[in-house]
C-alpha cells in the first residue's frame, strides 16, 4: 500500500449520526485508523437509512445501511457497552493507544460515561479530544437537542433558503454536519501540529449552529453594518444578471447560467444568437439588466428550452461565459468530467456487495487518499482491537461477549 | 498571551473573493501568519457588497472585511518581472501557498506548482478551483451558482414544480475554503512527519457533491434520481418546515425517546396512538397514512408561536427549531452565551460586529489579532523590512506597475 498522509494516526472514534462520521471520513481515507467503539444498546440510526431497495426495510438490521456504508467506509467497528463499568474500563484502553478523540453528542453524555476530557487527559495527557455538541458546551440551551436537518433553522441558512418572497425551504441536507466536520478536521490537524512541537495535546470544540452561521459571513455583516436583514433570493445575485437557473429541452432539465460583466454581456448575446438585445434599451447597462431580469429571464429561457443542458453548456463555455447543467445524482455518476478524474469510488461490502459512493474529498499529490471497502457491520473488528491492540486473550474476550460488555 | 496552535506557520495567499481567502483565514485565526497578495486593483470582493451605508468603497466591503481579518496585505502585479521575483522571494521562505485562481490562469502566470517546487521543495500548495486540476472541465467558467447546480445540491433543492434553486450566501465558496483548509493540515501533518510538501487539489464541485448527503446513496442503492421535495424530508413524516403563528418552525421526531416527547407534547393525541409508530422504519413504511393526518398536525402549530414551540418542545427532548431571519440569529441569547460575535475595529469603518468563529481550543484559543488589511498597507512591512528593498526601491516597483 502506497504511503498516506495520515499512516500511524489512531482515532477512538465515538460520534454517530452524521456530523461525527463525515470528519472522521476524511481522516481514514488518508490513512488514520478510525476505531468506531459503538453498541447494540445505542445503534447509530443511520445504520439503518437507505438500504438496498431489493431488501425490506424490516429485514434489513444494522448491517444493510447504504448511508452508514458510504460514511464509514474503511473504519473500524468494535462494540463497548459503556453504560457498563467494565465498558469504560475497556475503553480507557483503547484511549491510551490514541491520538485523538471524536465525539458529537450533546456535553453530558461523555460526562455521564465518566469519558469526558478531564477524565481521559488523567490517562492519555497528550490526547487531541474533539467535542461536537449541537448548541455549544455553556449557555441557556447547551442541552437542546440537536438534529441537523431542523438545526439548520436556527442558522439563517432555511430562512435564505427558497425562492424570491416565497417561504423558507428546508435545505434538503443537513448543512450544519458536514460543514462542522470540515471545521472539526481542520481544528483536529492543526492540533496535531502544535503537540508534534510541544508534546501537548488538548481539548477542542466546534458547535453545529455556528458553524452554518459562520459560512454566512457577508450576509450577517450586511446586517451589522446596515441593519438590513436579508431573505430569499432564489438563484439571482445581488448585483448580476443574468443569473439563473432556466428550463432546457427534455423533462425536468435545467442549466445554470451568470453574466457578469458588460463585456461578457455582448459575448452572451452573440453566442444565443440574439445580438438584437444588445440594442434594447431594457439591457443597455448591468443595472437595466438588474432591474428587468424577470424579463430577460423569459427570453433566455426561450432559447435553452431548445437545446439541452450539456448543448447549452458547451455553447456558452466556449464563448467563455459561466453555465452548468443542473446535474442529478444518476447524471453525476456518469458525467465524463468526473470520469476523467477518477471521482468515483466502488468498494466491496459483506452485506450490500459493491455500491458507488462519493470519492475522494480531497487530493494529494504525493500521497493520495484511498477507499477500499464499505463500512463496517457492528462489532466487526472486535477481534482485531480486543485481541491484536489490547491484547486479551480469547478466553476473555468470550466471556465478556457473554457479559454482554462487548456488545 | 497564550501561545497558538499554528503559532510560526507562513502562509502566503494569492486568493479571491471567498475560497481561497476563508482558507486562509481559518489558518490566520490560529496564529499562522497569512500575507495576503493582492494584484494592484485588489481582491475581487472589495468591489462586492454588501458596503457600509450601501455607499462602495474599496475599504469597506463587508465580504473583504469578513474574509481577510487577522491577514498581512501587500499588492503585487505577478504579471511584472519585478513582481514575480518578489513574489518567489515569499514563496521561497514559505510554508504554505493558497490560491484560486483557474489552472489556465495559475500557468500563464507561473504559479503552478511544478514551477514553486523548484523554488521551495518543502512548499505545500492549496488550488481551489471550479473544477479541479485535471479533467475535461478544468478550464471551464464558474461563479457559485454554477457550482452549486453542477455538484447537484440545487437540483434536490427547491420545489418540485419549479427550478432547482441555490441556497443563501456563497456556499460553495465557503464549504471548499474550509475542506481546502483540512486538506491543507493534512499535508502539513504528513510534512511534519517526513519534510516533503505537496499539492492539494480542491474541486468545488466535488466538495458540493460530498455534501448532497446520501444522494448519491439513493442512486446506488436504489437506482432512484433524487428530486426535489420542497421541505419534506424524503420518506418520514413530520419531518419538515411548517407554518406557525408567527413565522416557521423546523420539525422532526427521529428515535423513540423522541417520538414519545412529540406524543406527549401534542397531549398524545388518537390519531398517534399506534404504539408501533415509536419505530422510524414503521413511520416510514406508513408513511401516506400519517401523511393523512398532516393537517392536524399543522393546525395545531399554527396556533402557536415559534418560540414557545421550541422550547416546549425541547423540554421534552424533541428536537424542533424555529427559523430564525438575520435579526434573530444575531440577537439570540444562545449565541450570545457562547460568545459567537465580536467587535473589530477598523481605520475605515470603525467598530463593527462580526460573526466570530464556531469552535474553541481551550489551550491555544484563537485570536483576533487584526482587521483586514488596508490595500497593500504592509507594503513596507514586507518588502523593506523584510525583504530587504530600500523606500527608494519601493517607489519603483510602485511606478513601474510592480506593486
Amino acid at each position: 500500500m502506497a504511503k498516506r498522509a495520515l499512516d500511524g494516526l489512531r482515532v477512538a472514534d465515538f460520534s454517530w449520526i452524521e456530523t461525527g462520521p463525515y470528519l472522521t471520513q476524511y481522516l481514514v481515507e488518508n490513512g488514520a485508523e478510525i476505531i468506531k467503539i459503538e453498541s447494540m444498546k445505542r445503534i447509530d440510526m443511520v445504520r439503518q437509512v437507505m438500504g438496498p431497495v431489493e431488501v425490506s426495510p424490516f429485514e434489513r438490521g444494522v448491517n444493510m445501511g447504504g448511508m452508514f456504508s458510504e460514511m464509514h467506509r474503511d473504519k473500524l467497528s468494535c462494540t463497548l457497552d459503556l453504560t457498563h463499568p467494565k465498558g469504560v474500563e475497556l475503553t480507557k484502553e483503547i484511549i491510551k493507544i490514541s491520538d485523538v478523540i471524536v465525539e458529537n453528542f450533546p456535553p453530558r453524555v461523555m460526562k455521564n460515561f465518566g469519558l469526558d476530557y478531564d477524565v481521559v487527559k488523567e490517562i492519555k495527557p497528550d490526547i487531541i479530544y474533539l467535542s461536537m455538541p449541537g448548541f455549544g458546551s455553556t449557555g441557556p440551551e447547551m442541552d437542546y437537542v440537536s438534529f441537523g436537518t431542523i438545526q439548520v433553522c436556527l442558522t439563517g441558512l432555511a430562512h435564505l433558503n427558497g425562492y424570491v418572497d416565497g417561504p423558507p425551504i428546508r435545505p434538503p441536507t443537513s448543512y450544519g454536519d458536514p460543514t462542522n466536520a470540515m471545521f472539526g478536521a481542520f481544528l483536529i490537524l492543526a492540533a496535531l501540529d502544535y503537540r508534534r512541537r510541544t508534546g501537548k495535546g488538548q481539548h477542542l470544540e466546534t458547535v453545529l449552529w455556528t458553524s452554518v452561521s459562520a459560512v454566512l459571513g457577508e450576509i450577517i455583516m450586511d446586517y451589522t453594518m446596515n441593519s438590513r436583514s436579508q431573505t430569499k433570493m432564489g438563484n439571482r445575485d445581488s448585483s448580476m444578471a443574468p443569473h439563473g437557473c432556466y428550463r432546457c429541452l427534455g423533462e425536468n432539465q435545467w442549466v445554470s447560467i451568470a453574466v457578469g460583466s458588460d463585456d461578457e454581456w455582448k459575448v452572451f448575446c452573440h453566442a444565443v444568437g440574439h445580438p438584437e438585445w444588445l440594442e434594447w434599451e431594457m439591457f443597455v447597462d448591468s443595472l437595466s439588466r438588474w432591474k428587468n431580469q424577470s424579463a430577460l429571464n423569459l427570453l433566455i429561457e426561450q432559447w435553452t428550452g431548445q437545446l439541452t443542458p450539456y448543448m447549452v453548456t458547451y455553447i456558452l463555455q466556449r464563448a467563455g461565459i459561466a453555465a452548468a447543467p443542473s446535474f442529478t445524482n444518476e447524471e453525476l455518476i456518469h458525467n465524463p468530467h468526473l470520469d476523467s478524474r477518477g471521482f468515483w469510488f466502488e468498494p466491496d461490502h459483506p452485506a450490500l456487495g459493491k455500491r458507488i459512493v462519493p470519492g475522494l474529498n480531497w487530493r494529494l499529490s504525493e500521497t493520495p487518499g484511498e477507499i477500499h471497502r464499505g463500512g463496517p457491520l457492528l462489532g466487526e473488528h472486535n477481534d482485531y482491537v480486543f485481541g491484536e491492540l489490547l491484547k486479551m486473550p480469547k478466553e476473555e474476550i468470550d466471556r465478556l461477549v457473554a457479559e454482554e460488555v462487548i456488545y | 498571551m497564550a501561545e497558538q496552535a499554528l503559532e510560526g506557520l507562513k502562509v502566503i495567499e494569492y486568493g479571491n473573493l471567498i475560497a481561497g481567502p476563508y482558507c486562509t483565514k481559518t489558518m490566520a485565526a490560529l496564529g499562522a501568519e497569512v500575507i495576503k497578495i493582492e494584484p494592484p486593483e485588489g481582491d475581487e470582493a472589495r468591489r462586492m457588497g454588501p458596503f457600509l451605508n450601501d455607499v462602495p468603497h474599496h475599504e469597506r466591503s463587508g465580504l473583504f472585511l469578513y474574509m481577510n481579518v487577522n491577514k498581512l496585505g501587500v499588492t503585487l502585479n505577478l504579471r511584472t518581472r519585478a513582481g514575480m521575483k518578489i513574489f518567489h522571494e515569499l514563496i521561497k521562505d514559505a510554508d504554505i501557498f493558497v490560491e484560486n485562481n483557474t489552472p489556465q490562469v495559475a500557468n500563464e502566470l507561473g504559479i503552478d506548482y511544478p514551477s514553486l517546487k523548484e523554488i521551495n521543495p518543502k512548499l505545500i500548495m492549496t488550488s481551489i478551483t471550479p473544477y479541479g486540476q485535471t479533467g475535461l472541465y478544468r478550464n471551464y467558467k464558474a461563479h457559485d451558482l454554477n457550482l452549486i447546480h453542477s455538484g447537484g445540491f440545487a437540483y434536490i433543492n427547491g420545489d418540485p414544480d419549479n427550478e432547482p434553486v441555490k441556497p443563501g450566501g456563497q456556499q460553495a465558496g465557503y464549504v471548499s475554503a474550509l475542506k481546502a483548509a483540512a486538506a491543507t493540515m493534512c499535508a502539513l501533518y504528513y510534512r511534519g512527519q517526513t519534510g516533503i510538501g505537496q499539492h492539494v487539489d480542491i474541486s468545488m464541485q466535488e466538495v458540493v457533491i460530498s455534501i448532497t448527503e446520501g444522494t448519491i446513496g439513493m442512486w446506488s442503492c436504489g437506482r432512484s434520481i433524487r428530486r426535489r421535495e420542497g421541505s419534506q424530508f424524503p420518506g418520514i413524516p413530520f419531518i419538515s418546515l411548517y407554518p406557525c403563528k408567527d413565522g416557521y418552525i423546523g420539525a422532526a421526531a427521529a428515535t423513540p425517546p423522541q417520538w414519545k416527547g412529540f406524543l406527549e407534547m401534542l397531549g398524545n393525541p388518537d390519531w398517534l396512538s399506534d404504539p408501533n409508530y415509536e419505530s422510524i422504519a414503521y413511520r416510514m413504511f406508513q408513511y401516506n397514512d400519517l401523511m393523512a393526518h398532516e393537517p392536524k398536525l399543522k393546525d395545531w402549530l399554527a396556533q402557536r408561536n415559534k418560540l414557545d414551540i421550541y422550547h416546549t418542545a425541547q423540554s421534552k427532548h424533541v428536537p424542533y427549531c424555529p427559523v430564525l431571519d438575520i435579526e434573530e440569529l444575531v440577537n439570540h441569547p444562545q449565541l450570545d452565551a457562547l460568545g459567537f460575535f465580536l467587535d473589530i475595529e477598523h481605520p475605515e469603518t470603525g467598530k463593527l460586529k462580526y460573526p466570530g468563529w464556531p469552535f474553541t481550543l481551550d489551550e491555544t484559543p484563537w485570536v483576533v489579532s487584526r482587521s483586514a488589511p488596508l490595500l497593500g498597507q504592509h507594503n513596507v512591512e514586507i518588502y523593506c523590512d523584510r525583504l530587504g528593498y530600500s523606500k527608494q526601491d519601493l517607489r519603483i516597483l510602485r511606478e513601474t506597475g510592480a506593486i
